[in-house]
């Protein structure tokens, strides 16, 4: 019987708030369910997915020969070494951006589909220009990774306007980096703020936490071994609701301990 | 607009309120026009022609007129308040149908006109 995969855009407008560190996380997470994934990396002038996962020693060939038919899908794929449920498509020279069109990825997808993966997240480059554009050709569902800062959601929204132009659904958010402390001080802007601006359904957010550094400094993504971190359990969480299951949004403000949590919580009392 | 406790404690103390609810207006505002496709001149030039316009009939107080892009559950509105002085009837030349339809002489108008 054919494998129904799904075929999720990780993007988000800007650079740097977090879609290959998402896009790497959800991957082990959904292997971890039993379920196979590939995640391709979509971005070609700079790529980076194959580093936050530790594979980069182990590309032998990328999406560039598979297209070029100099190799066989299954020969460009690289598995993880730890979760075999997950394999990596990796982006190939920055000079394919010179011919590539959206069709290209959509081949590419398409011998994804028909490997009869579980999943295939594709991995974004940051703006809205072709590269952009190409990856969402070959996409099904989205999720928009933003920041709580206003240059991000700003690009989130210019983003979600094109995914909605072109049909693409659902498409959810996932609300990254959140620092609890900054939040209930009302010097960042809350989850509502966030949801309520570029009305979308949240799938999950993630929060602040020093320890994602720490892992991509090693190649071995949070949710592969550190599930207490965090950030890990939020991205968790989050390829959890991405099965159907209904795990409970984290309250940031529970997130806060010690003395200052309670005064915190007074002073966000809405008195009218 | 809700208030909590530290907005009103920032505001007898003459602080600064907040920055979230200075980012969210600003967002607002920014989303408004880039979800428009609006240029500030083009929205310009738009605000002075509907104030001409309304200005046919009646008198409205230019300088508290506003016309302005706000946004909503991703739906952009062109939103104009604009103060009206006093009806001009009679005052100009009105076709014959509409001689005897009187404007309301209210302390404002609000016209929403779905743009996207």
């Amino acid at each position: 019987m054919a494998t129904d995969t799904r075929v999720i855009l990780i993007c988000s407008g800007k650079g740097g708030v977090g879609k290959t560190t998402l896009t790497a996380n959800l991957g082990i997470s959904l292997a971890r369910q039993g379920l196979t994934t590939a995640v391709l990396d979509a971005d070609f002038g700079l790529r980076n997915l194959d580093l936050l996962l530790g594979l980069e020693n182990r590309i032998v060939y990328t999406a560039q020969e598979v297209l070029e038919e100099e190799c066989r899908l299954d020969q460009a794929l690289v598995k993880h070494k730890q979760e075999s449920n997950l394999s990596l498509l990796p982006a190939g020279n920055p000079r394919m951006l010179d011919w590539l069109k959206p069709d290209d990825m959509k081949r590419i997808v398409d011998m994804l589909i028909k490997e009869q993966f579980n999943y295939v997240l594709i991995d974004c480059p940051a703006g809205v220009e072709d590269g952009f554009k190409n990856a969402m050709a070959a996409s099904q569902e989205a999720i928009v990774v933003t920041n709580p800062e206003v240059s991000a959601v700003r690009d989130a929204d210019r983003v979600i306007g094109l995914l909605n132009t072109n049909s693409i659904k659902p498409v959810r958010l996932v609300l990254n980096r959140v620092r609890p402390k900054m939040m209930a001080n009302q010097e960042m802007l809350s989850i509502d703020d966030v949801t309520d601006i570029l009305a979308l359904p949240l799938l999950g957010l993630v929060l602040e936490d020093e320890q994602v550094i720490v892992s991509t400094n090693r190649g071995e993504p949070l949710t592969l071994n550190r599930v207490n971190s965090p950030a890990a359990k939020c991205y968790l969480n989050i390829a959890k609701r991405l099965q159907g299951e209904d795990i409970p949004l984290i309250d940031p403000a529970e997130e806060i301990s010690g003395f200052g949590a309670k005064f915190r919580r007074l002073m966000q009392t809405k008195i009218f | 607009m809700t208030m909590t406790l530290r907005d009103i404690i920032n505001k007898l103390l003459r602080r600064q309120p907040a920055s979230a609810s200075t980012a969210r207006e600003r967002l607002q505002l920014v989303l408004a026009h880039d979800r428009s496709d609006l240029s500030t001149e083009l929205l310009d030039q738009m605000r002075k022609e509907i104030l001409e316009v309304v200005a046919k009939y009646v008198e409205i107080d230019v300088d508290e007129g506003a016309v302005s892009l706000e946004t909503e559950d991703r739906m952009t509105a062109l939103v104009a308040n604009l103060p009206i002085k006093r009806t001009m009837t009679g005052q100009i030349q009105l076709k014959k149908d509409r001689k005897n339809r009187s404007v309301e002489n209210s302390p404002e108008t609000e016209g929403t006109d779905q743009v996207s």
